[in-house]
C-alpha cells in the first residue's frame, strides 16, 4: 500500500532522514521505532505531507504522492494523529468524531438540516465511541478529558476518517502504565476490524512486540532493521541501538 | 521635470511620519504580538500635546519651542503607552488574542473622548514652524525647509532605534523576544518588563510621528485613524517586525500617496489600499516577510 | 425527524412564546419606544450575522459596519435611481445582491491571513468603503447621504402617511417576520453540518484542515453570510431611520456591533439580540447625559473584556448551567 524509496531529507545542511526505505502492506501494523532524535516524527510528516522531502519517492496506492498536498493526502486516505493531541477544544466529544464524518461524507457542503438529524451518521459517530470506549463522555468538551481519553479521541477521530492507512505518533505517551495496554487494545482491534494499514511510533517495546505483524528500526535516518518483532529484537545492531548495550 | 522632484520629495516627507508610527506598531506587533489598535490615539496625542505648546507660547522662538513640543509629544505619549500596557493588556496575555484586540480598541474609544475632554472640538494650528523656516527652491518650485527637518528627525529616530535595538543589551534581548518567545524566556529573559519597555518606545514613536505632522496639517479629532491604517498596510507590505520593512514599506507608500494625489485627488486612501491589497495577494507575507 | 425534535422541544415553545409577544408589542409600547425598538430589531439581525463569524467562526470583524451600510445604501440608491422599483419586494432582495458582492471581495481580501490580520483589514477595507460612499457625492449623496422613502409594501402604497404611523403599522409586522426567519435561518445554519465544520474552524484551524475541511474556502462562506444578514439588517433599518449616511460605515459603528455583541453576551446564540436591542436604549440615554459616548463604550467595553467575558448572558449561563463541565448523566 504504501511504498517509500530511497527517501531523503535535509534540513539546511543536516540530514534527518539518509535515504530510507520501507514498504508497508495493506492491513498490517507497522511499528516504528528508534532512539530519540533518529527522525521518526520527520519520516511521518513526510508521509503525512507536513514536509516535503528534498529527494526520494513515496507511494501510496502505486500513485506517486511525494509532493502531493495534506489535504490531497487525507483525501487518498491517509489520516494521522498527533504527538501533542490537537483536538476541537470548544466542541463536544461527539462532535469532534461527527464533524469528521461529515467531512468524509461531503455532508458540510451539502448539509442544511441541523445537524442532531443526520441519525445515521451521528450514530456512526457514537458507534465509534463506544468502540473505543468513551462514549460516555461525548457531551463533554475535550479539556475536561484525562490525557489518555484525549489520545484516543485523537485516534478516533483519525479513524473516522475512513482511512486506508492510518499514522500514529506515539498513541500511548501521556497515557498511564496501567492504562497503556488497554489503550492499545481498544485501538488495534478498531483498526483490524476495519482492515486499515498502520504504522505507528512506539517507544514500548513490550507494546511493540504484542501488537505490531513487523517493526522498522530506524537510526540516523536510515532504516536499519525491518522485519517481525522477534527476529528484531535477536539482531545485535538493534539491541545496541534500542537498549544501549554495547556489541 | 522639477515638478517630479517635488512630488518625489512630498512623498519622503510623507513617508518620514508614516515610517516612525509604522515602526513603532511593528515594535510592539513583533516583541508582543499584539496589533495595537490605540496606536493612531497615541499618533492624535502626540498631535495634540505638540501643537498645543506650540499654539500656546506662539509669540516666542518657535523653533526651539517646537523641540520641546517634540519631545513632550513623544514623553506623553510614551507615558501613555507604558500606562496603557500595565493597567490594560498585561491581563490580557493568557486570553486569545481578540481579547487583546478588543481591550486596546476599548482605549482607542476612551483616549478618542478623552482627547475631546482635554481639547475639546476645535483645531489646534500650529504652523509657525513650517512657515517660519521658509523655504528652499527647486526650479520654479518651493520646497518647505521644514519638510527637510521632519525627514531628518525621522532618520535620526529610525537609527536611534536601530542602534538600540543592535547595539544595546536590552535592544537584543528584545528582539530575540521578537523570535522565539518561548526560547527567550527560557534563557531567563524578563518578558514582562520588556514587553511594557516595547510598547512604551512604540508609543513614543508614534507621538512623536504625530508631533512631526501639526506644522502642516491641524489636530483634529479623529487624526489618528488614517495612520494607524497606512501604518499597518506598511507594517503588512514591508513584513512583520522588520525595520527595513518598515522604511521601505513607509517610502513605496509615501510616494505613492504623493504621485497618486497629483492624478487622482480624490481616492487616495482606497488606491493605497489597492495597491497594498493587489500586493498581498501575490505575497501575503509581505515583501519581507519572514 | 430532527425537526420534528427540535419543534417539541422546550426552546420552541419559548421561542414561539417571543414572538407572539412581539406581535402584541404595539398595542402595548408608545410610540417612541416602539420605533426605538424597530431599530433594534434591524440591529439584531446584523448582530446575529456577526455573530456567525465571532461566536462560530472565530473572527472579529472591525468592520462590519460597512456591510451594514451596504444593504442601506442598496435601498437608498434604489430609490434615487429606479423610484419604480421601489417596492419592498424587490428592494430586499437588492440589498441582499448588493451584500453579496461586496462581502465577496470583501471576505477575499480578509480571510486569507491570520485572525489577528483579518481584524485590522477589516477595519482597513471598511475605512475604504466609507471613504468612498463620502467621496463619489455625485452618486452617494456624499455626506449628505440619501432620503429614505417610504416603500410599496406587496402591492400597498403609503404616499402620504407619516413614518411613524408606517413604522408602528404594516412594517413593524413585516419586520418581525424578517427577524423572525433571520434567526430561524441563523439557528439552522449554526446547528448543521457547516455550522459544526466553522466551528471546528474556529478551535482548531490546523486539524480542521487535517480532517478536510478547507479552512479559507469555509470563513469566506461564513463571512458571505455574515454579510448578507447585517445588509439585510442595514436595509431594514434604512427605513426605520429614514436617512442613510455614510457614518454607518465608519469605524465608530463598526465597534458599537462588536461592543452590542459583546454587551449581550457571544456564547450564547440569543445574546447578540439581546445586546443589540439594550444598546439602542443605552445609546440614547446615555447621549441624554453626557456628550463622551465614546468614552463610555470604550471604558464599558474594557471592564467587559476584563470581568465578564461573556457579557450578560454569558454570565447567566455560567450561574445556572453546569452541564458541560461535570460527567454526563444520560444522552440529550
Amino acid at each position: 500500500m504504501l511504498k517509500v524509496k530511497e527517501l531523503i531529507k535535509d534540513f539546511g545542511k543536516v540530514r534527518i532522514i539518509n535515504s530510507a526505505a520501507f514498504e508497508v502492506n495493506s492491513d498490517e501494523i507497522v511499528s516504528l521505532v528508534g532512539p530519540n532524535g533518529a527522525g521518526k516524527t520527520t519520516l511521518v510528516n513526510l508521509i503525512s505531507g507536513h514536509i516535503l522531502p528534498t529527494s526520494g519517492k513515496i507511494e501510496f496506492l502505486d500513485r506517486n504522492i511525494t509532493f502531493a498536498s495534506p489535504y490531497k493526502r487525507i483525501k487518498m486516505g491517509i489520516a494521522r494523529n498527533f504527538q501533542i493531541t490537537n483536538l476541537f477544544s470548544d466542541s463536544s466529544v461527539l462532535d469532534n468524531v461527527r464533524t469528521c464524518l461529515f467531512s468524509v461524507y461531503g455532508k458540510i457542503k451539502k448539509g442544511f438540516l441541523p445537524a442532531n438529524h443526520y441519525r445515521a451518521i451521528t450514530q456512526e459517530a457514537v458507534d465509534i465511541l463506544d468502540l473505543f470506549g468513551i462514549s460516555e463522555k461525548m457531551e463533554l468538551l475535550p479539556p475536561s478529558l484525562s490525557e489518555g481519553d484525549k489520545k484516543i479521541l485523537d485516534t478516533a477521530m483519525a479513524f473516522a476518517l475512513k482511512s486506508k492507512f492510518l499514522l500514529l505518533d506515539e498513541p500511548t505517551s501521556g497515557v498511564a502504565t496501567g492504562d497503556k495496554f488497554k489503550v492499545m487494545d481498544t485501538i488495534v482491534s478498531a483498526i483490524r476490524r476495519e482492515k486499515m494499514a498502520c504504522m505507528i511510533i512506539e517507544h514500548d517495546m513490550d507494546i511493540v512486540s504484542d501488537y505490531s505483524d513487523r517493526v522498522l528500526v530506524l537510526s540516523e535516518g536510515k532504516i536499519i532493521a525491518d522485519g517481525k518483532p522477534q527476529e528484531i529484537m535477536k539482531q545485535d545492531n538493534v539491541k545496541g541501538i534500542l537498549f544501549g548495550v554495547m556489541a | 521635470m522639477e515638478n517630479w522632484v517635488i512630488y518625489i520629495l512630498n512623498g519622503l516627507y510623507f513617508a518620514s511620519f508614516l515610517f516612525l508610527t509604522s515602526l513603532g506598531l511593528s515594535i510592539i506587533l513583533g516583541v508582543m504580538g499584539i496589533l495595537n489598535l490605540a496606536h493612531g490615539s497615541l499618533f492624535a496625542i502626540g498631535a495634540f500635546v505638540a501643537a498645543w505648546i506650540v499654539g500656546a507660547f506662539g509669540a516666542n522662538s518657535p523653533i526651539t519651542l517646537f523641540f520641546v513640543g517634540l519631545l513632550a509629544a513623544l514623553g506623553v505619549a510614551g507615558v501613555v503607552g507604558l500606562a496603557l500596557e500595565t493597567s490594560l493588556i498585561r491581563p490580557m496575555y493568557k486570553r486569545a488574542l481578540e481579547y487583546q484586540l478588543l481591550i486596546t480598541f476599548g482605549a482607542l474609544l476612551l483616549i478618542e473622548d478623552l482627547i475631546k475632554m482635554i481639547w475639546g472640538g476645535t483645531a489646534y494650528y500650529a504652523s509657525k514652524p513650517f512657515t517660519v523656516m521658509g523655504s528652499l527652491s527647486i526650479g520654479d518650485n518651493q520646497y518647505p525647509y521644514y519638510f527637510l527637518l521632519a525627514m531628518l528627525i525621522s532618520m535620526v529616530a529610525g537609527l536611534s532605534i536601530w542602534m538600540i535595538m543592535s547595539k544595546t543589551r536590552v535592544g537584543i534581548m528584545l528582539r530575540s523576544i521578537s523570535m522565539d518567545r518561548e526560547m527567550a524566556q527560557a534563557m531567563g529573559i524578563q518578558i514582562r518588563k520588556l514587553n511594557t519597555l516595547a510598547f512604551g518606545m512604540g508609543a513614543a514613536l508614534a507621538g512623536l510621528a504625530g508631533a512631526l505632522i501639526v506644522p502642516t496639517t491641524p489636530a483634529l479629532l479623529g487624526i489618528g485613524m488614517d495612520p494607524l491604517i497606512l501604518a499597518f498596510i506598511v507594517v503588512v507590505l514591508g513584513g512583520l517586525g522588520s525595520l527595513k520593512g518598515a522604511l521601505v514599506g513607509s517610502l513605496i507608500v509615501g510616494e505613492t500617496r504623493s504621485i497618486g494625489i497629483v492624478f487622482f485627488p480624490e481616492i487616495e486612501l482606497p488606491l493605497l489600499f489597492l495597491i497594498a491589497v493587489i500586493i498581498l495577494v501575490f505575497k501575503p507575507e509581505g515583501l519581507f516577510g519572514r | 425527524m430532527g425537526v420534528k425534535n427540535a419543534i417539541l422541544k422546550p426552546k420552541f415553545f419559548v421561542y414561539l412564546g417571543c414572538f407572539i409577544l412581539l406581535l402584541f408589542l404595539p398595542r402595548v409600547l408608545p410610540i417612541y419606544h416602539l420605533i426605538l425598538f424597530e431599530s433594534g430589531i434591524t440591529f439584531a439581525i446584523m448582530a446575529l450575522g456577526f455573530n456567525l463569524l465571532l461566536r462560530y467562526t472565530g473572527l472579529l470583524s472591525f468592520g462590519h459596519g460597512a456591510l451594514f451600510a451596504i444593504g442601506a445604501y442598496a435601498v437608498g440608491m434604489t430609490g434615487e435611481y429606479f423610484p419604480d422599483l421601489y417596492r419592498i419586494e424587490i428592494l430586499i432582495p437588492v440589498a441582499l445582491l448588493a451584500s453579496l458582492v461586496v462581502s465577496t471581495i470583501f471576505g477575499f481580501i480578509c480571510v486569507r491571513h491570520t485572525r489577528v490580520f483579518f481584524s485590522i483589514l477589516a477595519l482597513a477595507v471598511s475605512m475604504v468603503i466609507y471613504a468612498l460612499l463620502v467621496k463619489f457625492y455625485d452618486i452617494t449623496g456624499g455626506s449628505d447621504g440619501i432620503h429614505i422613502e417610504l416603500p410599496i409594501i406587496f402591492g400597498k402604497s403609503f404616499e402620504g402617511m407619516k413614518r411613524f404611523e408606517f413604522l408602528s403599522g404594516a412594517y413593524y409586522y413585516l419586520l418581525i417576520c424578517v427577524f423572525a426567519a433571520a434567526t430561524i435561518i441563523m439557528l439552522a445554519i449554526v446547528n448543521s453540518p457547516f455550522g459544526k465544520a466553522l466551528q471546528c474552524i474556529r478551535d482548531n484551524e490546523v486539524r480542521a484542515e487535517m480532517i478536510g475541511i478547507r479552512v479559507r474556502r469555509y470563513r469566506l462562506y461564513s463571512f458571505i453570510l455574515s454579510g448578507l444578514f447585517t445588509g439585510l439588517g442595514g436595509a431594514m433599518w434604512s427605513f426605520v431611520n429614514g436617512h442613510v449616511t455614510p457614518e454607518i460605515a465608519e469605524w465608530v459603528f463598526s465597534g458599537e456591533i462588536v461592543y452590542m455583541t459583546l454587551l449581550g453576551g457571544f456564547m450564547v446564540f440569543e445574546g447578540p439580540i439581546i445586546g443589540a436591542i439594550l444598546f439602542t436604549y443605552l445609546r440614547l440615554y446615555a447621549v441624554a447625559i453626557t456628550q463622551y459616548w465614546m468614552f463610555l463604550i470604550g471604558a464599558t467595553l474594557i471592564i467587559l473584556v476584563l470581568l465578564l467575558p461573556e457579557g450578560i448572558t454569558g454570565g447567566f449561563v455560567k450561574l445556572f448551567s453546569k452541564k458541560r463541565r461535570a460527567p454526563a448523566t444520560g444522552v440529550a
